[in-house]
């Protein structure tokens, strides 16, 4: 409603709506001499100045390397050498290369063991912080601690407490009565632990952003729902979850992106045999892959070509997940405020 | 669930004797035993391994690998603080981690309070698209710019230099993202307008107006990406050697893959070290880095 007041006056376009009206203002500017000339240039420019550092850094550190590793891996390219001209050939040599999809499959399952349990743990505690709680400050900043360890620190952790001979988990395991797990060079066993730093860390983390949605929820929502007889967990699946789920895509798709790139927890946890994966490459992930071939083998025309494989796998889970998100908001739902 | 049976006189008198009232039901309910049951468990799973790093830090390497593990803390801590100071160099890492992580900190912030700004209230063309794009960049991998950058730094002789891992970090899309979606909120168009209209130009109302408001976003975000600079990883990796001029992440991943020592209370005395500065700056501002998680998610 503002909008419409502030429309007439002519040297200060509504902040809402795009510049509509540039004649009206080069008119204007006439009658003002060099002060408002000045103020006229400050007005037009000051925005472009104020982005431009963010789309320069961009440009000089995301863009520009992201558009020349893509023509690297058109390349055969030594350490250090000049590059050569191949063609697809990176790319169809990844296709028939074993350690390539095994990379892949890693990447994948790592990344649901890691995921899955992990947001729907994160949804369950900010449930439980949701409630009215004694000491409800420690909960949050306790549960938010993993946050602020580091993936090396928590990786040489859990490396302790998950090793197969001496480890702490090992210990609980045989006091319940399970013979010894082998975390280290057996596939599961190896992907479940690194799941396992990856979830301690994060859990907390999207535990608090799920909490913030839920007390954005309007309450007579909940109103409702309990005039309907509705149960508490009845109202948690049909009213709290519906609400917040922008939220839980938005971190789902943090989630994928994160477990897409993986990279410190499994190397450091695979100790000297870590950019492998593992002896077996049991736990070798695509960015591990990546990093042996660059900087082990040293073919960075390869190592590029893995990197656009990754970028191109995050542009299909984007498109999967952005036509999920329309078919949602497409939906009729009185619940999306 | 208790609060839902008791049924006050008043109501059981009127027509509809099952309609309760209840002031805001979501949030107001209390919380049973056993949600302070799972949330003890949660909070004891998210720090024993931190309480387990810093008894490991206090016990020989001997002792560190012997089952069953350790519970409680030993008297080594200092002895192994001291030789991972001394052997390891983490003192110089520390240095380094605090310097890159202050940097990028400090610039992050800045640029992205003007580009923020510039997002939530200044009119130009292009806005809304380019906002887009400031959100689809946070998208993109590292893994896409690694590469390039390698060789870059390697011409440039900037290898194994600290500028090498500021540089590319000077501005992040997320902080920008953030500090839009709080100015959005918090500065009144009216108040910027309102400069103007005195005269004021643009860099008298970021200084006047501007930063007075978004002062608590400002000191929120730059905790987040200090945090998030000092436990770096991958690029620091590849720019930087264990050995060289490392940060605390690329020095413990010189100590976890055993170049220096095989003790492992040493290698844990390190992650501690790395740790402890954070876990210090969470005890003390926790409750505000929580408050900016929160409040950078909620509109997203």
């Amino acid at each position: 409603m503002a909008t419409s007041v502030r429309a007439k006056r002519d040297d200060s376009p509504p902040p809402a709506a795009p510049p509509a009206s540039p004649g009206s203002r080069r008119r204007r500017s006439s009658r003002g001499g060099l002060r408002s000339t000045l103020h006229r240039w400050d007005i037009k420019a000051t925005p472009y100045v104020f982005i431009a550092p963010f789309f320069l850094t961009f440009a000089a550190f995301g863009l520009f390397p992201l558009i020349y590793t893509g023509w690297l891996s058109l390349n055969r390219v030594e350490l250090g050498g000049d590059p050569t001209w191949k063609g697809l050939e990176n790319y169809t040599d990844l296709a028939t290369s074993e350690f390539f999809w095994n990379a892949l499959l890693n990447t994948f399952t790592i990344g649901v063991i890691s995921t899955v349990p992990q947001l729907l743990m994160a949804l369950g505690l900010a449930h439980l912080l949701n409630y009215k709680l004694r000491g409800r400050g420690f909960f949050r900043v306790a549960i938010l601690a993993p946050y602020a360890t580091s993936i090396a620190a928590a990786t040489l952790v859990f490396a302790q407490l998950f090793n197969t001979d001496y480890g702490m988990i090992n210990g609980l395991l045989g006091w319940v009565g399970i013979d010894p797990v082998d975390w280290e060079s057996s596939k599961w066993p190896a992907q479940i632990a690194i799941s396992v730093i990856v979830t301690w860390r994060w859990t907390g983390y999207n535990a608090l952003i799920y909490l913030a949605a839920m007390q954005a929820v309007p309450q007579d929502l909940y109103e409702a729902a309990s005039l309907d007889g509705a149960s508490r967990l009845r109202q948690f699946i049909s009213v709290t979850v519906p609400s917040i789920r922008p939220t839980i895509l938005f971190t789902i798709i943090v989630s994928t992106i994160g477990a897409t790139q993986l990279f410190g927890e499994p190397m450091l946890y695979g100790g000297s045999v870590g950019i492998s994966g593992g002896s077996g490459n049991q736990f070798q992930t695509l960015s591990l892959l990546m990093y042996e071939k660059g900087w082990v083998t040293g073919a960075l025309g390869q190592a590029s070509a893995i990197a656009w494989v990754m970028l191109l796998l995050l542009l299909l889970i984007g498109g999967v997940q952005a036509l999920v998100s329309r078919r949602d908001r497409t939906k009729p739902r009185g619940s999306t405020s | 669930m208790t609060r839902t049976l008791d049924t006050t006189p008043v109501e059981a008198a009127s027509p509809a004797p099952r309609r309760r009232f209840r002031p805001s039901a979501g949030r107001q309910h209390h919380a049973g035993p056993l949600t302070y049951v799972l949330l003890v468990v949660a909070a004891v799973v998210s720090l024993f391994p931190l309480y387990w790093n810093v008894v490991a830090a206090s016990h020989t390497g001997e002792r560190v690998v012997e089952a069953p593990a350790p519970l409680l803390p030993g008297r080594r801590l200092l002895d192994n603080l001291s030789f991972a100071w001394n052997q390891v160099d983490m003192g110089e890492a520390l240095v380094n981690t605090t310097i890159v992580a202050s940097l990028v900190a400090l610039s992050t912030v800045l640029f992205s309070t003007l580009a923020g700004f510039a997002f939530a209230r200044l009119p130009f063309r292009g806005r809304g698209m380019l906002l887009s794009l400031v959100v689809a960049t946070m998208t993109i991998p590292p893994q896409l710019s690694v590469i390039p950058l390698y060789q870059i730094i390697t011409d440039l002789g900037w290898f194994d230099q600290l500028q090498s891992v500021v540089l590319p970090s000077l501005v992040a899309a997320f902080g920008v993202f953030f500090m839009r979606q709080f100015l959005v909120e918090a500065l009144p168009t009216e108040l910027v307008e309102a400069a103007r209209m005195d005269g004021a130009h643009s860099l008298r109302i970021i200084w006047h107006v501007v930063f007075p408001v978004a002062r608590p976003a400002m000191a929120v975000l730059g905790m987040l990406v200090f945090v998030q600079a000092w436990n770096d990883f991958f690029w620091p990796f590849i720019a930087l050697t264990p050995d060289g001029n490392p940060t605390l992440q690329v020095a413990l991943a010189g100590l976890g893959a055993g170049n220096h020592t095989v003790d492992h209370a040493v290698v844990l005395t390190g992650a501690l070290l790395s740790t402890v500065p954070l876990l210090l700056v969470f005890a003390f501002l926790g409750k505000h880095i929580v408050g900016g998680i929160t409040a950078g998610a909620v509109k997203s």
